[in-house]
């Protein structure tokens, strides 16, 4: 049996979004046609987005489809970024996903966008006062302000009212990357937007929807160009014809996310997952009493454990659970194929040898505490084989 | 069906004398399931082999061999660039994304798992700069020998014994015979045009007891390119790979010039004249022709070689091409592929090969306590091979290797290897060459102490 910890890469579809999927590719119908088959599409259509949008607490109309998560936030930032032209300054915190890094040092390349990092601490908070002093320095050149929710590797929350607090004040838009976020804990746009946020990025393959469909949450006085040209679908955001069956899966998968955070479920999901991912991190320390725990112990997502394992290479570790059944994740990119030291860490401060001892656990909705067994159980001899293996592609003093 | 040198023992299984020797070394190890053991029960174990993919059709069909001989196989793709660069076509480099994609689906169709592994830091201090600094000392590296020496049999090997596996598996043509005594040898592959073992003479004992090469039996390249295909694996007709692999546009000359501080020098003659200007002495090797732009000819109208590159004094020496010829070359740091010999400080006959392709030839070879240790003649060696600890080699004690007939076109740094028949005795990395026609001035060498001012990187 496969132990799945790598919630956070994906996590399985729900068995109701599947069967609404595959159901909903049955149908007949461009949601732009007139006729019944064309409005029958649309509705399908547009009663998803209303269940998105609840699990979002914002309107429908605010919920605008892309075809995935770094889609949402490639137009949340680009479109940002060139309607509020010309203005320059993009401020950033270091560790962001690559979605976000890339797309704003792409900007810097290839546009005249000033990219400014603003400092991490050691557990992967933003420095408020460093983003207070960097708009201070010329607020009215900045474009835009694009801040992770929760980080997707070490998990820590950010604190995203308050960094909205200091933007608002000086109307610049800021975008929230809650692709990481989105189902583990409230993501409420209403609030945000009320602080300040103006866009915000999910992914429905992270909640137990499909692969292949995200949304930007654009309030409705925002305006950001577009990226995609065309028939005008989506408030002229995003054109192209919508993808209707993996809107309904989406809002299967939303829809669960929404009961879970109600006031009737209370914390329940939240809390076993908590108690969980507790579980996991009590494990780790007696098997690896030297193992760090990366992020905010306390305000980190409740599904995520990133440790920092010393004198062994995460990929060592991965390879070895691997082997037992229980797939895990060292939780730096993978770029093009080639692993490289965690960014996320390194922007934390940790060296680059820190980075490289890296493991990401992270649970979901599938996980029991037979799966944590499973891992606990493993780990003793996978760590201490990891440890022979030392740091053997390393260069040793480096 | 091979074409080896007329002299090579062992190799005609025609031959009654050589027949039993022929039918121990048949015995291809990788075929065999245990690794370093004795005992039938040993013969029952399936061995943990780690296959080295590059993305290749060797390294591919290597692993696809050694799966189907019953072993439990993993592919890595070792990650040796932190810029994997663009999408090329065929194989110019080392991991590409799209070799990465190769490897990986040759692994999906093998069904065997499949990891990329980061030794980009290590390959870049080992064999890059390595390269670099080896090139500004003068000498020419080979670094595809020092990927194998530092890479693939040395850190990679450690990690994969460590982590649990029994052998590292990678598509080289070269063999491994056992002999009589159970001892493991290397041997060149049955093909003589794509024989591989050259690079592999760095190997050990130990790191020979640990390595499969299932391809050394192969008659032909084309034998394994329709292997490929046969299997559906995507790779079966992508180019072979020659080009320094960190070096992807092939000019080695340009890279070099942007990493090693190139600087306006003299040419001179063998007496110490000043014939002319270069621009950069690294960029020059021994037996070059090409490129010297001497503005006034020889004196006998004959063109001139490129015989020594003196790195602190930023200058060349050039000569006529009988200069070039090379009497006895020495090494300090050598090792044996295998078992050593039980006398090595007695002379015996071998055959010693220079380069990748060049011919082997007949010489006898001794260890024996260098003469020239105290002058000056060795100090670059000992200086810049400080990091070749790992040798087996003693201060002060050469492998020495005369050959039957002058060698032209050897430089420093080179790897002499050295073979008894078709079997890898060892190497050693040359730092001391005699050349045949002595010139009215000794040929200088320079300590190498203040060779890295001269380095960039």
């Amino acid at each position: 049996m496969v132990v799945y910890l790598d919630h956070a890469a994906t996590t399985p579809m729900l068995p109701a979004a599947i069967s609404a999927y595959t159901e909903a590719m049955g149908v007949v119908g461009n949601p732009a046609s007139v006729h019944s088959q064309g409005q029958n599409a649309k509705r399908m259509l547009e009663e998803s987005r209303e269940i998105v949008a609840a699990s979002l607490y914002c309107d429908p109309i605010e919920v605008v489809f892309t075809g995935s998560g770094t889609e949402a936030i490639n137009l949340g930032i680009k479109g940002l970024y060139w309607a509020r032209a010309p203005r320059r300054r993009i401020l950033v915190p270091g560790g962001e996903h690559h979605a976000t890094l890339d797309t704003v040092e792409w900007l810097a390349q290839h546009e005249t966008a000033i990219v400014e990092w603003i400092p991490l601490d050691d557990q992967g908070h933003i420095d408020l006062g460093a983003l207070a002093a960097a708009i201070d320095r010329d607020p009215l050149d900045v474009a835009l302000i694009s801040v992770i929710m929760a980080n997707n590797e070490v998990g820590t929350l950010q604190p995203i009212i308050e960094v909205a607090a200091l933007a608002v004040t000086h109307d610049i838009p800021v975008h929230v990357d809650a692709v990481s976020a989105y189902g583990y804990i409230p993501v409420n746009f209403r609030a945000l937007a009320t602080a300040g946020v103006s866009a915000l990025s999910v992914s429905a393959h992270k909640i137990g929807g499909p692969v292949g469909i995200g949304a930007l949450v654009l309030g409705r006085a925002t305006t950001v160009e577009p990226l995609i040209h065309g028939g005008g679908q989506q408030r002229k955001v995003r054109s192209g014809t919508q993808d209707v069956a993996a809107a309904v899966s989406f809002a299967v998968a939303a829809s669960a996310v929404t009961a879970q955070q109600s006031v009737a479920a209370g914390d329940a999901e939240t809390t076993r997952l908590a108690g969980l991912r507790d579980r996991v991190i009590d494990g780790v320390a007696s098997v690896a009493p030297t193992a760090v725990l990366n992020g905010d112990p306390e305000r980190r997502l409740p599904g995520n454990a990133h440790f920092s394992f010393a004198g062994c290479e995460g990929d060592s570790l991965l390879f070895l659970l691997d082997a037992a059944g229980v797939s895990v994740s060292t939780g730096s990119a993978c770029q093009a194929g080639v692993p490289e030291p965690s960014h996320v860490l390194r922007a934390m401060g940790r060296s680059e040898i820190e980075s490289r001892g890296a493991l990401r656990i992270t649970l979901g909705h599938t996980s029991t505490d037979a799966d944590v067994d499973a891992l606990l159980r493993a780990l003793p001899a996978a760590h201490a084989q990891a440890l022979r293996a030392g740091m053997a592609d390393r260069v040793p003093g480096h | 069906m091979q074409a080896w040198p007329i002299g090579y023992p062992g190799t005609d299984a025609s031959e009654p004398a050589n027949r039993a020797v022929w039918l121990v070394r048949r015995h291809e190890w990788f075929l065999l399931p245990h690794v370093g053991r004795s005992g039938a029960d040993a013969y029952n174990r399936r061995v943990k082999v780690l296959a080295a993919m590059s993305g290749g059709v060797d390294s591919a069909v290597a692993a696809a061999r050694a799966v189907e001989a019953g072993h439990e196989v993993v592919g890595v793709h070792l990650a040796l660039s932190r810029m994997p660069g663009t999408l090329r076509t065929g194989s110019r480099g080392c991991c590409t994304v799209e070799d990465s994609m190769d490897a990986q689906r040759a692994a999906n169709i093998m069904g065997i798992p499949y990891y990329v592994w980061d030794f980009s830091e290590r390959f870049k201090l080992d064999v890059v700069d390595d390269f670099i600094a080896e090139y500004a000392a003068g000498r020419t590296p080979n670094p595809c020998m020092r990927c194998n020496e530092k890479i693939k049999f040395a850190a990679l090997l450690e990690k994969a014994i460590a982590l649990g596996f029994d052998a590292v598996c990678t598509g080289h043509y070269a063999s491994i015979l056992t002999d009589a005594d159970g001892n493991k040898e290397l041997h060149r592959s049955a093909e003589w045009a794509k024989d591989q073992s050259y690079v592999l003479g760095v190997l050990t004992a130990d790191q020979i007891n640990h390595s499969m090469f299932p391809l050394g039996a192969t008659p032909t390249k084309a034998e394994v390119r329709a292997e490929a295909a046969e299997r559906g694996f995507s790779v079966a007709n992508k180019p072979d790979s020659y080009d320094i692999c960190f070096i992807p546009d092939g000019d080695t000359k340009g890279w070099l010039g942007e990493r090693v501080a190139p600087a306006t020098g003299d040419i001179l003659d063998r007496e110490g004249n000043t014939l002319g200007q270069h621009d950069g002495a690294v960029a020059f090797t021994v037996g070059q022709r090409k490129g010297l732009s001497i503005g006034t000819p020889a004196a006998d109208g004959k063109p001139r070689f490129v015989l020594e590159v003196r790195p602190i004094t930023n200058t060349v020496v050039v000569g006529p091409k009988e200069a070039l010829a090379i009497k006895e070359i020495a090494g300090t740091s050598y090792t044996w592929a295998g078992v050593a010999p039980e006398h090595p400080e007695v002379e015996f006959d071998c055959h010693v090969q220079i380069r990748a392709h060049a011919d082997p030839v007949p010489a006898v070879a001794q260890v024996v306590v260098s003469t020239m240790v105290s002058t000056s003649s060795t100090h670059a060696t000992h200086a810049t091979h400080a990091t070749h600890a790992t040798h087996a080699s003693d201060a002060g004690v050469e492998l020495r290797i005369i050959p039957n007939e002058p060698l032209a076109g050897v430089a420093p740094g080179q790897t002499a290897v050295v073979y008894v028949g078709t079997r890898v005795l060892g190497q050693c990395t040359i730092d001391r060459t005699v050349s045949a026609v002595p010139s009215s001035s000794t040929p200088s060498e320079i300590p190498a102490s203040a060779i890295s001012a001269t380095v960039n990187a």
